[in-house]
């Protein structure tokens, strides 16, 4: 009797925490809208104030999932996310044309620059051209770090490469796989040439031991758009709340939230809003 | 140097002024790994006795599978648990991706191995005439296990400790299936992660701090119970 009992007991006690464990999930489930982002556009804080809005506006739940550039666009264009903010446009458009995402708006723009060490071997600071600038750095072979990631910077790099007509390859030439704050690290570290956004720079400039070198260029532009999964493709997306999310991102009140984020803590605003324009206007 | 001392002070104030965003934080980690480290005892301490004290066709390569379970990198693990949870996986319909459930999960196929393989090796050590002896002495099936157990229970509570570590420890399962979405699934590992990313050192230290504060506690329990009885 004493062995049944026991067994019993111990099943008794494995389905009632595997029953409360599942119960766990549940809480979320229905109205949740699953926003993918990119890890440099979590950490900027813009998110940490809008979401909050969003959520009191609409009383819907929003999970961020901030992640690689390359995984939030994946992500979206499988359906597992029901909205995405990314800053990639050259991929972004590539998912629009294989109608895998939809209704890629404008939402705001920052910049990237060219940083590195204050005594600037290269002799950069001042240059107005960033492709000139890149070339300047390949054919002096220093010490350069990429992201090597396939994020919006890693893309930005890449396309200034191209229209410097190289590829960079040598031990002048490190790649981390990593994040911007990370990358900047190591850049400061090993006194290289970092291209970075200005949001993370700003954040990280305590820091690091780089200063900003070439800057202003219109190539430099980072560019910010919400995009959605073709709902017809995936059966599981939140359609209106990843659409209602989207629309937020580019109504009025937003915009003029994003016009002044930063001001208070870094002096400068991190982001300009763009809604409604067209990027070649930019 | 001078990092790690802010850290340290940085610890000692969030824990003293009970920062209530840090306190969730712990009470969070304690429960996803207390649970998933629960759950792979309920199995693995009965798998791991049943593999040590029984004998059939294919023992041997399912102890080899578990000893390998034993090593499975933890990242690969969120991975493929990912991909069951998603929307287009198997189990999307549970709507279970990015939400406690789904870190325990996780973290519950990470231990399990760990304790099984551990139980096994403790229950295979232990004097193979000590189970005759106690059959000959009249013990119940039920009896004998128990006795089993208990003599083996140094290294069967070095197996919870093990179970226990492994996942309080983890963070790449943990950051993959459970998003970090503050207030819902951020534990100490993967919000030590994110403050290191964002640069907040002394904080992501300090976090640091406090889960070694944490995993020694109940360490140190454990370690009570395990070394009670004993003289030196």
């Amino acid at each position: 009797m004493k062995a049944q009992n026991s067994t019993r007991w111990s099943l008794v006690l494995a389905l009632a925490v595997g029953l409360a464990v599942l119960g766990w999930g549940s809480v979320w489930a229905g109205q949740a809208v699953i926003l993918s982002t990119t890890t440099s556009t979590q950490d900027s804080g813009l998110l940490d104030v809008l979401v909050p809005m969003f959520e009191k506006q609409t009383g819907a739940t929003v999970k961020v999932i901030s992640v690689g550039t390359g995984q939030a666009l994946a992500l979206a264009a499988k359906g597992e996310a029901d909205v995405a903010l990314v800053h990639a446009p050259d991929s972004e458009k590539k998912y629009v044309a294989d109608g895998l995402l939809v209704n890629r708006r404008l939402v705001m723009h920052n910049d990237f620059f060219i940083a590195g060490p204050a005594d600037d071997p290269a002799k950069l600071k001042g240059m107005e051209s960033a492709v000139e600038a890149m070339k300047r750095i390949a054919e002096a072979k220093v010490p350069f770090v990429s992201r090597g990631d396939n994020s919006g910077t890693h893309q930005l790099e890449k396309k200034l490469w191209a229209e410097a007509k190289m590829s960079p390859s040598g031990t002048w030439y490190l790649s981390t796989g990593q994040g911007m704050g990370a990358t900047l690290g190591i850049g400061s570290e090993k006194k290289a040439y970092v291209i970075t956004d200005r949001a993370t720079f700003l954040a990280f400039k305590k820091r690091v031991q780089l200063v900003p070198l070439v800057e202003r260029d219109r190539i430099l532009l980072n560019i910010y758009s919400v995009l959605e999964p073709n709902a017809g493709k995936f059966p599981r997306v939140n359609v209106a709340g990843g659409k209602a999310f989207a629309d937020f991102m580019v109504s009025k009140e937003v915009q003029e939230v994003i016009r002044t984020f930063g001001v208070d803590k870094f002096g400068e605003p991190l982001f300009f809003p763009d809604a409604g324009k067209r990027e070649e206007s930019l | 140097m001078e990092l790690i001392r802010q850290g340290l002070i940085e610890a000692v104030r969030l824990i003293l002024t009970g920062d209530p965003g840090v306190l969730q934080i712990t009470w969070l980690s304690i429960q996803i790994s207390g649970t998933a480290t629960v759950l792979s005892l309920l199995l693995g301490i009965p798998a791991g006795v049943a593999l040590a004290l029984t004998r059939f066709p294919g023992r041997g390569f399912l102890v080899a599978l578990v000893n390998t379970g034993m090593g499975l990198p933890p990242v690969v693990v969120g991975l493929f648990v990912s991909i069951f949870l998603w929307r287009s996986g198997p189990l999307g319909a549970l709507e279970l991706l990015y939400t406690p459930t789904a870190i325990v999960i996780a973290q519950f196929v990470i231990a399990a191995p760990i304790v099984t393989g551990l139980t096994i090796a403790a229950m295979q050590q232990l004097n193979p005439r000590l189970r005759l002896q106690l059959l000959a002495l009249g013990a119940s099936r039920w009896q004998l296990l128990l006795l089993l157990m208990r003599e083996a229970r140094l290294p069967l509570l070095a197996a919870v400790m093990a179970g226990f570590g492994g996942v309080i420890s983890e963070v790449g399962a943990s950051m993959m299936v459970g998003g970090n979405l503050l207030g819902h699934t951020r534990v100490l590992t993967t919000a030590t992660v994110l403050e290191t990313g964002k640069g907040n050192f002394e904080v992501a230290i300090a976090l640091g701090v406090i889960l070694l504060v944490l995993t020694f506690v109940v360490n140190y329990l454990l370690t009570w119970i395990q070394q009670r009885g004993r003289s030196a």
